[in-house]
């Protein structure tokens, strides 16, 4: 209303309410802010996964462009002068010249360019264990494919952005790997050669590749990861977040704190945290010292050259890969192409697609909102554990050469396990996981039914001995539990459902006397009885602890 | 005032809202949000976003001993963050001031070694801890509250109204039925796109132009050079040495397809070459060269094992025997390393006599129809 501004009743009095009220009156977004920090934010650890990756791409952005000041995108061939004397005299790329005059003569920007490098390893790993967490938990199911399918291209994307960043120093290390990204292109059936002409602008290395890989790594690619997170966080946002099954929890509610306080304070906190630990890795561990490997020449090569950890699979692909190279009528098609194309197109479609698949062969066109545990979908889980066996399989293989030397094994015969093992280990993952999953969801059943075991021993009259089990819940005539299992967490052990005080703190040795902590847990437990009656959720009202009774507070 | 408030819109006018207002605003008048206090409103406004706060575990009363004890732990870690900031400013714009230069060269000091690590240490812990600071804030000096929000489906209303307005500017379009102008306006955005993307074709390059990927500088008379720039006669290597050369032409040494192995075999070594078929007088005496181009991806192959005449590579471990005709004998490569067929000049330095008898580096689809 435009009346607002008029005195009367509820006008602010204070300075920044006035200054709140002018705003509103010209851009009207007290609601939207209110909702904003209304908004609730299920409380589990594994929520944060998706964070780390965010916060270690703020990271990225801010020291990223730190370095492009310093750094300049050519392959004109100059002679380097600067104060790293190994050097000197050696000629090498304007690129290379300018990341040793960064490292060497710019103050403090070898810290800022190591932090940059360890942002960028954390930013695909912590994207992979998000991503694992969404597989295993179900959060991907109908209405969240279109997320998950937005997942899957900044994985790929991400994975384009480490290859590009850590080449552009042209350095020998990174080179060698452009040489064979180089093989991946001409390996391409019929337009390979034509492929690799465009990339290269000719024959490699050409003069071109670093300033095209320098356009892509600092504009083209950041622009679509930051339109594609943008897009990510939006329809989180709009869909809400997914919960674990919980007192309280239902497919059409979410139950947690709100974004401010509590939720904003634990994010702002995590992000210092990230940060911090991108800036203590820059600065404490070295990282691609290219000084060590000096500038790319296409006749040198150093052994045990090392990837990245995320291009590590692609380059186990290639070295397993048998040497079968099919030949149609003088026309080739190298082995190459299955390992360092075929193994990660076929793994990264397989996971944008899986959303479809599960949903084809399981009938399950749902929406669902709470997650699964994965024992729960024992042959999802199992899925999962053979793809990430034949992935881990591939990644040893990607540093076998490592590992022959230092563990003093035949090269040849590592080179044997990997293929061995890509074909026999996976099968074996999945029965494994399978039978582990019923084995541990008969259990889940067993204590539902039976009781927690008490560790009590008893000898009955009749001579005969047995162990007290306290049941969950009500007991049917024959000492059965009546719980039915509800896919959340079932307590396992008496001090989970209060049948230990919790224990007395202290690190090295107690800080407080045990006589005050029974004290203090008997006043809690008497509050929490007065309480209980007007709870609705949970006894122990914090129903984010998956309605386990919480430890009590310090 | 001296404003004209006249027009709609302006504050204080005549301006009264249209019967399509609505919203909160009538459901409470200011008299009525004005009794309320701030924990009233609060809900008030959680309510209307679908937001109920269940439960308040409060945080320690303020001025109690617990509440002194955690503020002070807090205040503590921010305390740290700062100084550690301090720190790091004092650390980075005082090297080569009042501390020690941080410069770092072979054999400088102690301090130019620590510097970066320092600079690191002290970042990181300053933001560390403002991360645990605010942590502890969060956890023992925030009251612990457990809300509910209300998750809803789509509104089957929006869905038909949106639906509605659509279809009825498509019908007011007549696109449908002006099947001529819609069949046009389909073919300008394909032509259109097309255009968008044509100047892409600038980036295409003929692969097959002059044979770029089947030839090297290698040619009849070029002299093998030392990395150094000098010829080689054949007595200056060591039987069962390798050593890399590059032809004597401009940019021979940077070129990535020239790079070779002239390999001085061993008598023993000699006693078992094998040949392939045609390659047989491509050696000179006890010398044989091959590519260093590894087949299957094009890292150079560097490693020489002599005593199993076995070179491998690096990169895929892809291992070649010099006395077969550097044939693939473990690893992923399928074809041999090229043989370069050499020979001795009249000064007695060694020459190449042609280009290699193959394609150099990896596989491609055409490689078998090069012209």
């Amino acid at each position: 209303m435009a009346t607002n501004t008029v005195p009367g009743p509820g006008a602010p009095s204070s300075l920044a309410g006035k200054a709140a009220f002018e705003v509103d009156d010209r851009l009207i977004v007290a609601g939207p802010v209110r909702r904003t920090l209304n908004k609730v934010f299920p409380d589990h650890w594994s929520f944060l996964l998706g964070e780390i990756a965010l916060y270690s791409f703020i990271v990225l952005l801010l020291s990223g462009t730190y370095l492009t000041f310093f750094f300049d995108a050519s392959m004109r061939e100059v002679v380097y002068e600067g104060s790293y004397a190994p050097l000197r005299g050696v000629s090498m790329s304007a690129a290379y010249d300018s990341t040793l005059n960064m490292v060497f003569d710019v103050r403090g920007a070898l810290m800022i360019r190591q932090m940059h490098h360890w942002a960028a390893l954390l930013f695909v790993a912590s994207i992979c264990v998000h991503l694992l967490r969404i597989f295993f938990t179900g959060a991907f199911r109908r209405p969240r494919e279109t997320n998950w399918f937005i997942g899957i291209g900044l994985l790929v994307l991400a994975l384009l952005e480490g290859f590009a960043g850590y080449t552009l120093p042209d350095d020998l290390l990174s080179g060698t790997g452009l040489r064979i990204f180089s093989a991946v292109f001409l390996s391409i059936p019929v337009v390979g050669t034509w492929v690799y002409f465009t990339v290269f602008g000719g024959d490699f290395p050409g003069e071109l590749i670093i300033g095209r890989l320098y356009i892509l790594h600092v504009l083209i690619i950041p622009a679509i990861l930051l339109a594609l997170i943008a897009l990510h966080l939006l329809i989180l946002v709009k869909q809400k977040h997914t919960q674990f099954p919980g007192a309280g929890r239902t497919e059409h509610n979410v139950v947690g704190n709100r974004l401010f306080p509590t939720f904003a304070g634990k994010a702002t906190a995590l992000l210092f945290i990230v940060f911090g630990l991108c800036a203590a890795l820059g600065g404490l561990v070295q990282i691609n010292p290219i000084w060590l490997f000096g500038p790319y020449n296409p006749a040198q090569v150093s052994a045990g050259s090392q990837p990245d950890w995320y291009i590590g699979f692609i380059d186990g692909g290639a070295r397993l890969m048998p040497p079968w190279e099919i030949d149609l009528w003088g026309y080739h098609i190298p082995p190459v192409l299955w390992g360092a194309l075929g193994i990660p197109g076929l793994m990264f479609g397989a996971l944008a697609f899986y959303p479809i698949i599960e949903r084809k062969l399981t009938g399950d066109t749902a929406s669902h909102h709470l997650l699964q545990r994965p024992r729960d979908v024992p042959v999802r889980t199992s899925l999962g554990a053979m793809a990430l066996t034949a992935y881990i399989v591939l990644w040893i293989s990607g540093g076998n050469d490592l590992i022959a030397d230092k563990f003093d094994i035949s090269l040849n015969a590592m080179t044997w396990f990997g293929r061995i093992g890509f074909l026999v280990l996976p099968p074996i993952a999945y029965w494994a996981t399978y039978r582990l999953c019923l084995g541990l969801e008969q259990h889940d059943r067993e204590v539902l039914e039976h009781g927690i075991e008490t560790g009590v021993i008893r000898r009955l009259p009749s001579g005969e001995f047995i162990e007290v089990h306290q049941p969950l819940g009500p007991v049917d005539a024959h000492g059965h539990g009546q719980l039915a299992y509800g896919g959340a967490s079932v307590p396992k052990k008496m001090n989970q459902v209060g049948g230990a005080r919790r224990a007395v703190r202290g690190f090295f040795k107690p800080i407080e006397a045990p006589a005050d902590v029974q004290r203090q847990a008997e006043l809690e437990a008497r509050g929490l009885e007065a309480e209980q009656a007007s709870r609705e959720l949970t006894r122990s009202g914090r129903p984010s602890e998956g309605g386990r009774p919480q430890d009590p507070r310090d | 005032m001296t404003t004209n408030h006249d027009r709609p819109g302006s504050a204080g006018g005549t301006d009264e809202p249209g019967h399509l207002h609505g919203g909160p605003d009538e459901d409470y008048t200011p008299h009525q949000l004005a009794a309320m206090d701030r924990t009233e409103l609060d809900r008030l406004g959680a309510r209307y976003d679908g937001v109920e706060v269940l439960h308040v575990e409060p945080a320690a009363p303020a001025g109690s001993a617990l509440d002194k004890k955690n503020t002070r732990q807090v205040t503590r870690w921010f305390g740290l963050g700062a100084l550690f900031a301090l720190a790091f400013v004092v650390v980075y714009a005082g090297s080569g001031w009042f501390l020690p230069s941080w410069k770092w060269s072979v054999g400088s000091s102690v301090w130019s070694s620590l510097y970066t690590p320092l600079l690191g240490l002290l970042f990181g812990l300053s933001m560390i801890a403002v991360g645990i600071g605010l942590v502890l804030y969060v956890k023992k000096l925030l009251p612990h509250e457990t809300a509910v929000q209300d998750k809803h489906d789509g509104s089957h209303f929006d869905r038909v109204t949106t639906g509605a307005t659509l279809m009825s500017g498509l019908d007011n379009s007549g696109l449908p039925r002006r099947k001529m102008l819609a069949g046009t306006l389909g073919l300008l955005g394909a032509a259109f796109g097309a255009m968008l993307i044509a100047p892409l074709g600038g980036f295409l390059k003929n692969p097959n132009t002059g044979n770029p990927l089947g030839t090297t500088p290698w040619a009849d008379g070029v002299r093998l050079l030392r990395d150094d720039g000098t010829p080689i006669r054949p007595g200056d290597q060591e039987a069962g040495s390798l050593a890399t050369v590059f032809p004597a032409v401009e940019g021979g040494d940077r070129a990535a397809d020239a790079a070779l192995m002239l390999i001085r075999l061993r008598p023993e070594q000699l006693e078992n070459l094998r040949s392939p078929a045609g390659q047989e007088d491509f050696g000179y005496g006890d010398y044989v060269a091959y590519s260093k181009i590894c087949t299957h991806a094009g890292c150079p192959v560097s490693l020489y094992e002599q005593e199993t005449s076995r070179i491998l590579c690096p990169c895929h471990q892809s291992q070649f025997d010099v006395t077969d005709g550097a044939k693939p004998i473990f690893g992923p490569a399928t074809r041999s390393l090229p043989q370069l067929p050499i020979t001795v000049d009249d000064e007695g330095y060694f020459v190449a006599r042609s280009d290699f008898n193959a394609p150099v580096g990896p596989s491609f689809w055409n490689i078998g129809r090069l012209g």
